[in-house]
């Protein structure tokens, strides 16, 4: 299966990595002609503001909202504030889920920390997710089609899935833990049998 | 909840994810915002570009806070901010004010010529500059969570950022042809950790983040950089002494992405006013060479 990863700016060679441990074929996608023939998208870990403005300056905000009506795509940390409709700030957003997201919202890099938790929607469901979080956002507010997937002990809500989209506030990419590459690919996977 | 004090991965992470994106030297807040909408993916807050502290001589130190914290303020972006070689006072103050990395810097006059700082204990990532293999591998051994190539700051010559990247990269590919046998000696000629040789063998890299800095002056300049394997790019002087540094940052973030691409950077290199003037890094008087400043 080819899927790709959004290779603007960010960690991307890492969830390249990731992918093709898992077999996919991975495509670096840097302009609009790229996306043909993938079946899923990754939006990496970056800065949201910079990997924004790249994809207006190359076009690629109405090709990848007329990608997703047929694809999965997964956005980590500034890719999950890029699928948001709402991150109250006039930054260029792809708009694509019901979601609110606030930035940097457990602080500056000082802040940053990882934590395990349980992830019974993964494959296998054991041990719990070491999770990485990098001047990471939370999502406030789930309506509409958006469906709440993982919350920290308070409750805060860090995952989001909205039917073959995906949103998280954490960064599995950095981590040797495959799972959820692998749920991705199954996303992917669906949209590609339909 | 179970929160860890940060430890290493967390501090190197934030360097992955810079990857592919321009730090940019800015001296105000609204510098800060020029540079954070033409697409930077950090600011470096400092009271004089490097240029300017060629220019002005005297002793350059850490910068007022409150500049730093105007900075901090007026962007989203990660803030960076400089302390001098050896000065760990100045990075417990940075660290305190929460910036979100430190550059122990040769830009800076240095406070202690035989010791960098201790750099493990601090919850701040640092990053520091390196002209060969053996200097990144001492600095990583101290706990330096990024590296950047030192160039020649303030020049606006590339050629000294080129030296120390082939330099890096070059002993990376040696060090890779070696047998078990011969790696000690490597590890004694390069006054490198043994433990980090043996690490950069297996991983055919750096096991942190690598920059390229010193003398970046146009997006030509990025994307060799870029090509010669650096993860992303610090331009200090080369945009705001620029004749035009929101266009001139636009186009170097542009070339930072589309590096392999020469079409494109056709494009974003076209009518981009006038350069910084620049002056030949080689031509330096030894005692204003700043990549000399720290082992």
């Amino acid at each position: 299966m080819k899927v790709g990863v959004l290779a603007l700016q960010g960690d991307f060679r890492e969830h390249r990595i990731s992918l093709e441990k898992l077999g996919a074929d991975v495509t670096e996608v840097r302009l609009p002609g790229h996306l043909d023939g993938l079946s899923g998208l990754i939006l990496p870990g970056g800065e949201s503001t910079a990997i924004g403005k790249l994809m207006v300056d190359y076009d690629l905000v109405e090709p990848i909202r007329n990608f997703a009506k047929d694809n999965a795509i997964w956005g980590t940390c500034a890719g999950a504030i890029l699928l948001a409709k709402d991150v109250g700030s006039s930054q260029p957003l792809l708009a694509l889920m019901d979601i609110t997201i606030q930035r940097n919202a457990f602080g500056r890099q000082i802040d940053s920390f990882t934590v395990g938790l349980p992830v019974p929607f993964l494959e296998p469901s054991q041990p719990d997710y070491q999770l990485t979080f990098i001047r990471g956002p939370i999502i406030t507010e789930v309506y509409g089609s958006a469906k709440p997937l993982m919350n920290l002990p308070d409750d805060r809500i860090i995952a989001s899935q909205q039917g073959r989209l995906l949103a998280t506030s954490f960064h599995p990419e950095l981590t040797e833990d495959l799972r959820f590459h692998r749920y991705f690919l199954e996303l992917a996977q669906s949209s590609h049998a339909n | 909840m179970k929160q860890e004090v940060p430890e290493f991965g967390v501090k190197k992470g934030l360097a992955e994810m810079l990857k592919g994106g321009v730090i940019m030297d800015v001296v105000n807040a609204d510098q800060a915002k020029i540079a954070e909408d033409a697409g930077a993916v950090a600011v470096m807050a400092l009271e004089r570009v490097p240029a300017d502290i060629r220019a002005d001589g005297g002793i350059a130190r850490m910068s007022d806070p409150e500049l730093v914290l105007q900075i901090m303020e007026a962007v989203s972006i990660p803030v960076m901010a400089k302390c001098r070689i050896g000065h760990f006072v100045e990075a417990q103050i940075l660290e305190s004010l929460g910036v979100d990395f430190i550059d122990e810097s040769e830009v800076l006059t240095p406070a202690d010529e035989a010791f960098h700082i201790y750099k493990h204990p601090f919850k701040v990532p640092f990053v520091c500059g390196c002209r060969n293999l053996g200097e990144a591998l001492r600095r990583i051994a101290e706990g330096a969570a990024m590296m950047r190539t030192k160039g020649e700051p303030g020049t606006g010559d590339v050629v000294e950022a080129v030296r120390h990247a082939r330099s890096v990269y070059g002993q990376i590919r040696h060090l890779q042809s070696l047998p078990d046998a011969e790696v000690m000696t490597f590890a004694k000629d390069n006054q490198a950790p043994y433990e980090l040789c043996l690490q950069v063998r297996e991983l055919g890299k750096l096991p942190v983040v690598n920059f390229a800095a010193g003398g970046i002056a146009t997006p030509a300049d990025a994307a060799l950089m870029m090509q010669l394997g650096v993860d992303g790019i610090f331009v200090g002087s080369g945009i705001f002494k620029s004749g035009d540094p929101s266009k001139r940052a636009e186009a170097i973030v542009k070339a930072t992405t589309h590096y392999n691409e020469p079409a494109i950077l056709a494009e974003i290199s076209r009518n981009l006013g006038e350069a910084m003037v620049g002056r030949s890094a080689v031509q330096l008087p030894e005692d204003e060479k700043m990549a000399t400043r720290g082992w």
